[in-house]
């Protein structure tokens, strides 16, 4: 029972870590972003390593998005490249 | 930079959890020794239910329970604590952050590593909490 939980949470953050390297806005790249660390939070406790995906959930899914979130007001909110 | 958001809903909703969000970063730490968490996790917690007054509020109504100078002082207290803890050991003889080296008397050894971890752990807390805050007061500072 629980490869199918782990094959599930790592399709998730593969597929949310490639649309937040190919997403055009940024604010959306940096809620991707967020739904990444969550995913990997999950993926961390599942391993059995309930520091470290309590570390990734407060940190990774909390803290670093709302200041990457802070940091976008000083820039446009579309990407370049 | 940072208004009041104009919403009852999420104001009320962030008011209430707030407090739930600190209480819960104390469990974090004082927990730590026996369940998952620590100093680092309680103080990312702590750090982030004063963010979502800062987010709600505004700086200004928020700055009232939580003073923006208050940030950076909890921060470098908390490092305080941390090397003094560290150099009192040390004064007493054994290595940095010996706690069996610690100055309390009337207590067994294995109770001088339980304080002094605890210690420790709190010296973290106030350093990554107030840290993380002054991050986030800096970011969204006003321009002149």
């Amino acid at each position: 029972m629980s490869w199918e939980i782990g094959l599930i949470i790592v399709v998730v953050v593969i597929i949310s870590a490639i649309v937040a390297l190919s997403i055009r806005d940024l604010l959306a790249a940096s809620f991707v972003l967020m739904a990444y660390s969550f995913g990997m939070a999950l993926l961390y406790t599942e391993l059995g390593a309930p520091d470290v995906g309590f570390t990734e959930a407060a940190v990774g899914a909390g803290l670093s998005g709302v200041f990457i979130i802070a940091a976008l007001y000083y820039m446009k909110r579309r990407s370049d490249d | 930079m940072i208004a009041k958001y104009k919403n009852i809903v999420v104001n009320i909703a962030s008011r209430v959890m707030a407090p739930f969000m600190m209480l819960y970063a104390l469990y974090a730490l004082f927990h730590g020794h026996s369940s998952p968490g620590g100093g680092f996790q309680g103080g990312a917690i702590m750090a982030a239910g004063v963010m979502l007054l800062r987010l709600t509020l505004g700086k200004e109504r928020s700055s009232r329970k939580f003073p923006v100078w208050l940030a950076p002082v909890i921060g470098t207290t908390g490092v305080f604590i941390f090397a003094g803890t560290g150099i009192v050991t040390m004064l007493g003889g054994g290595n940095y952050l010996d706690y069996g080296f610690l100055p309390f008397p009337f207590l067994s050894p294995s109770e001088h590593r339980f304080w002094g971890i605890l210690i420790i752990e709190i010296g973290v807390f106030l350093g990554v909490s107030g840290i993380m805050v002054t991050i986030f007061d800096c970011l969204t500072a006003e321009q002149e």
